[in-house]
């Protein structure tokens, strides 16, 4: 099969005449990274990899074991619908390896691989779909407050016209590159806007989500257009989230399914939901690694706060959707926490690594939390049992840093290479002086 | 196109007569590299190759004759007892054998039916359903004389859909079919494949795969008119 593949890339990049192959893939913290090779080295690089120095890469290699190899995952490669047609271009995911062969510990990709195995041993298959949020601003200017499109005064065109158009062509060229998309619509908060992604198997999410990115930003560039992953990028206004529906398969179907049930939710789904909230401030740093995430999880914002779940609650970490009918194949939970500018593949390993510690260990949901949250006091919070979320980096780095749920999830290297770098990022905001403390002890004090 | 390959360059005296006499037209080929040069130019019905001589020469002839790029011939092995086990693990190199010493009755019953038999089941190198071809041989896919893009597996799916146009299969059928192997994702893994293809084939064709309720995706029309 394999040799099939290789076979296949190699005539289609023949055929098409494809004259630069991009090979993908994502740093620790989530950024995008690539290097183009010619389709000379092609054969090659399929065969036994592509070495290159890790060390220029965030979160890899340590100096003195720099060099590392990619390896392309043909069954990713996918001509690149944005190349000059005169020129063709493909691009195809990478995993990487030490020099022997054997997985690198610094790639996310690896890690998701490593978890979506351990899911595997149970029989379960790991499907995710999700919601993404983002702005579109007129490009940034030094020091300038982001403009939404609606009061940005360059564009001819009403701002209708523009993000419609906008939307259209990046729903298109997602299409062209396999990533099917559900819904999208204009947002609650000016110059937001939401793609929703149908669901597939974590990986090629994780891979989507990462294409999903480059191509808003690129289709916006292309029309003088910011596209921000920013969690929260505008004051007094929601900010941007990525919700995520999950669902588990084993061989007869719908593992989070159960037809008997008053919500449709079987046992397994039941001990999952309860493993992902017993742990989500663990994984609280993964999920929302910047600054910014944690302006968002405030309340008011529908944004979560506290860790609790219900049906139709809006309020709480995790939200059960009821289908209009019973479906079997839609049935599913939703996490709300995450935000789109978390590393997918780590962050679905450490919600894969936490609900299936619930399953493992037989974990018992806490009782449904349906009221509004956000209009409960701290007491009666306390008395139901229900905590919240990380209040900040900070936090969330704190409770992490004690979790050996995160540790084996991520693995040694990712784990240690995160907690050194976001302290840092804590560190080097910490110092600010903000204009909210000069508001408001400037005079006064 | 009747001109069967045959290697060693001379072939032993009983194989010349037992072509000779069965009509068969023949040209004998010193090694692979020959071989190789002559693929542009000639048009093989088949090819018989002696591995009696030297072993590594003959394999490696075979393997030329199999290479991607040439139509693949029907291919005949003439061996001895004791190089049986050589055969292992190398199926894919040739589609009949004959022992040595051959029956000239045995090896004449053994090429007709070889060549007659691959001759009715060769593949096409296109197939086409209305506005979309698929040429089998470079793994293009087009629409409309629009070359889709499509990834490996959208691309297998396809042309298991194609080739088999009209026939119901269940998500499981097609998984086990098409995928064969380890994949993330389960039967929904069909699913998302086949809303994807859609996708790419446009709206004016997604309607060429459709959903069966219950069962699972046709391509094209069913024969019973529906």
């Amino acid at each position: 099969m394999l040799e099939q593949q290789r076979d296949y890339v190699l005539r289609t990049v023949e055929e098409r005449k494809v004259r630069l192959i991009r090979l993908w893939f994502t740093d620790v913290l989530g950024n995008l990274k690539s290097f183009a090779i010619s389709p000379a080295e092609l054969e090659n690089a399929l065969e036994d990899g592509m070495t290159f120095d890790g060390s220029s890469i965030d979160g890899f290699s340590r100096v003195q074991e720099s060099d590392v190899l990619a390896a392309p995952d043909a069954n990713t490669f996918v001509m690149l619908p944005w190349a000059d047609s005169k020129a063709p271009e493909a691009r195809v995911f990478c995993d990487i390896h030490h020099l022997d062969g054997t997985p690198f510990g610094g790639d996310p990709r690896q890690v998701l691989r490593r978890n979506l195995q351990a899911a595997r041993v149970h029989g379960l298959d790991f499907l995710i779909a999700p919601d993404i949020e983002f702005f579109y601003f007129a490009p940034p200017e030094p020091g300038q407050p982001p403009r939404p499109l609606d009061e940005a005064s360059f564009f001819d065109l009403t701002t209708t016209d523009v993000t419609g158009s906008l939307r259209k062509e990046t729903i298109r060229t997602l299409e062209t590159m396999s990533i099917p998309v559900e819904y999208s619509f204009h947002e609650d908060a000016p110059s937001q806007h939401e793609i929703d992604l149908r669901h597939t198997d974590a990986l090629s999410m994780a891979d989507s989500v990462m294409t999903f990115r480059l191509v808003v930003k690129e289709v916006a560039a292309a029309q003088g257009v910011h596209a921000t992953f920013m969690p929260k990028p505008l004051e007094g206004v929601q900010g941007s989230g990525m919700h995520l529906h999950l669902s588990l398969f084993d061989g007869e179907g719908n593992a989070f399914y159960d037809a008997d049930d008053a919500y449709n939710l079987s046992d397994t789904a039941k001990k999952f939901m309860a493993g992902l909230l017993f742990h989500a401030a663990e994984i609280t740093a993964i999920t929302n690694q910047t600054v910014n995430s944690y302006k968002r999880l405030v309340p008011g914002f529908e944004a979560p706060v506290h860790v609790s779940w219900a049906r139709n609650n809006r309020s709480g970490l995790i939200r059960v959707p009821v289908p209009k009918r019973a479906n079997p194949l839609a049935t599913r939970i939703e996490y709300r926490s995450p935000d789109p500018a978390c590393n997918p593949y780590l962050a679905f390993s450490v919600i894969l690594a936490a609900g299936l510690r619930g399953i493992e260990q037989g974990y018992e949901l806490p009782a449904e939390a349906d009221a509004n949250l956000f209009e409960m006091g701290d007491d009666a919070l306390r008395k139901l049992g229900i905590d919240q979320l990380p209040q900040s980096l900070a936090d969330a780095l704190r409770v992490m840093e004690n979790s050996s749920l995160v540790h084996d999830a991520l693995g040694e290297h990712i784990f240690e290479w995160f907690l050194r770098n976001k302290r840092s990022e804590w560190r080097g905001y910490k110092t600010q002086v903000t204009p909210f403390e000069l508001q408001r002890y400037l005079r006064s004090v | 196109m009747d001109l069967i390959a045959v290697f060693p360059e001379s072939p032993p005296p009983d194989l010349v007569r037992t072509l000779d006499l069965a009509g068969y037209r023949w040209k004998g080929y010193a090694s692979a590299d020959s071989v190789g040069k002559a693929q542009g130019t000639e048009n093989w019905m088949g090819a018989i190759v002696c591995t009696d001589g030297d072993i590594e020469a003959a394999w490696a002839v075979c393997r030329s004759l199999r290479k991607r790029d040439s139509l693949v011939v029907p291919l005949l092995l003439l061996v001895t007892g004791a190089q049986l086990d050589e055969l292992t693990l190398r199926d894919e190199l040739f589609d009949d054998f004959c022992l040595l010493p051959f029956h000239p009755r045995e090896l004449e019953a053994r090429l007709r039916h070889l060549f007659s038999f691959n001759a009715g089941a060769s593949r096409p190198e296109l197939v086409d359903y209305g506005a979309l071809i698929l040429n089998l041989e470079t793994y293009q896919a087009s629409v409309d004389g629009t070359p889709l893009d499509l990834t490996y597996m959208e691309y297998e799916l396809l042309k298991f859909l194609v080739l088999n146009p009209g026939k119901v299969f269940s998500r499981e059928m097609l998984l086990s079919r098409v995928w064969g192997y380890d994949y993330y994702g389960g039967a929904r893994t069909v699913d998302v494949h086949i809303r994807r293809l859609r996708a790419k084939l446009g709206e004016e064709h997604a309607n060429l795969i459709q959903t069966v309720r219950s069962v699972g995706y046709r391509f094209g029309q069913s024969r019973w008119g529906n």
